[in-house]
């Protein structure tokens, strides 16, 4: 029994029209058939928060998700962050500056929750920032740089956001 | 591929789920998957059938008739905590949902999935309880409503036939001015609660209590009310040293045990817990709140 599907999906702006077996969580679509591997499955129950990825623009465990129920909707990996391939988004650039990441593996996850965490709450406490990403797990234990880098970018991308309202005049 | 073969079933209607559940055997129904995924992936759970509610039309809404917030069951956890009529109409629900898992699961987990799934440490299983809400149930001989203290018959087991979909659930307000908190305890925010606590008082104007609810999750397989309390506290005026000697009679409750906490230390949140926040809820009306 390997009953499959087709779904649409969209996928960092990409569309893709696939097949895939209806019991595929949505992490393992992304990664084995997209090709998608930015998207990191560390415990894949739901815990670590690495796959997190933004569905409909809200951030969600991708390994809690089966692919038939993206079908119709919209999906950004950490692959869609960056506005081009020689551009980091301010939110990268404030990780590496500020050393937000030592083995780099729950980052993806990180990176996906704070897109969605600093567009809904723009100028964040430190310690709303630590509830923020408390669904994310880092075992380097960074979490120091990580929200240090993280209030960094809130703090970038205000400025960008104040510099866009200037440019738009 | 994690979870185990199954079927998959995505029906659009109310009447359309409770007819595969009327003829398919085996079956889960898929709501937020917050909690059925991660049992999928790791095959405790081997059901032929996934009926999946995600794309079912009108399960998802909040309304606030007459006295009563009623929330449809397929709602998002975070649309309950940042819905204003729910902080306006129910309080404790926003203070109670805030410790519901984290950002991404509350973005998909639902209420009917949190009520059925029925873990003793939910939160939302506490607050119903605490609420005295009623539960909507749908099946091919029509719908039917359960009272919250009558919906869990067992542990993790809802009073739900095989083939019936909890469609929808309503927790009666208190009026405005009432003294609330929920506070819990666990090991690492977003964790379930090893206990729990939800809390409702109201006062006159002398600052008596003339009523009141106090509820305990974490400590059985299903929230406790701890009536005792709740009939001590009539009459009386919140302060500490008070409330030390009336909670001291939930020590007394059964209490699980497991790997996380012995009996004797639920026991002691037990005590704890409650006063914590019925001393919240006291300053929320000293604060203000009192009509």
């Amino acid at each position: 029994m390997n009953e499959t599907r087709k779904i649409a999906v969209t996928v960092n702006g990409t569309r893709y029209e696939e097949t895939v077996p209806v019991r595929v969580t949505l992490a393992d679509f992304i990664r084995h058939q997209l090709g998608l591997t930015g998207t990191h499955l560390g415990c894949e129950h739901g815990v670590c928060g690495a796959c997190t990825i933004l569905f409909d623009g809200r951030s969600a465990r991708s390994c809690l998700m089966l692919a038939v129920q993206a079908d119709g909707h919209d999906i950004l990996t950490v692959e869609g962050i960056a506005p081009n391939a020689d551009t980091l988004h301010p939110l990268q650039e404030a990780f590496r500056d500020n050393h937000g990441l030592q083995c780099g593996f729950c980052t993806p996850g990180i990176l996906t929750t704070l897109i969605e965490f600093l567009r809904d709450n723009p100028d964040p406490t430190e310690q709303e920032v630590r509830i923020g990403i408390s669904g994310n797990l880092c075992r380097c234990t960074g979490y120091q740089n990580i929200v240090i880098a993280a209030l960094d970018a809130a703090k970038r991308l205000r400025s960008e956001d104040g510099r866009r309202k200037t440019d738009d005049r | 591929m994690k979870p185990p073969p199954f079927s998959y079933h995505d029906p659009r209607t109310v009447a359309d789920v409770v007819d595969l559940l009327g003829r398919l055997e085996n079956a889960k129904l898929l709501a937020g998957g917050q909690s059925l995924m991660p049992m999928l992936n790791m095959r405790y759970v081997l059901p032929d059938h996934i009926v999946d509610l995600n794309r079912v039309e009108g399960l998802s809404y909040i309304k606030a008739p007459d006295g009563v917030l009623e929330v449809g069951a397929m709602t998002r956890q975070r649309d309950l905590e940042f819905s204003e009529i729910v902080g306006v109409r129910c309080p404790i629900m926003h203070e109670a949902i805030r410790e519901v898992g984290h950002r991404q699961t509350r973005n998909r987990g639902t209420l009917g999935g949190s009520l059925c799934h029925l873990d003793p440490s939910a939160e939302l299983v506490t607050l119903a309880a605490a609420l005295d809400a009623k539960v909507t149930v749908a099946s091919k001989k029509g719908t039917r409503s359960i009272d919250f203290a009558a919906f869990p018959v067992a542990y993790m087991t809802p009073a739900l036939e095989l083939d019936e979909l909890l469609t929808a659930a309503t927790f009666p307000c208190w009026p405005a001015g009432h003294g609330y908190a929920f506070v819990e305890f666990a090991r690492r925010h977003g964790d379930f609660a090893i206990v729990s606590t939800a809390v409702l008082i109201e006062e006159d104007k002398s600052g008596k209590v003339t009523r009141a609810s106090v509820t305990l999750g974490g400590m059985g397989p299903a929230p406790v009310r701890a009536s005792e309390v709740e009939r001590a506290l009539i009459g009386e005026v919140i302060e500490e040293k008070r409330l030390r000697d009336i909670c001291e009679v939930l020590r007394k409750l059964e209490a699980i045990e497991d790997i996380h906490a012995p009996a004797s230390y639920r026991q002691q949140l037990a005590t704890v817990l409650p006063r914590r926040a019925l001393l919240k809820a006291h300053e929320r009306i000293a604060g203000g709140a009192r009509p």
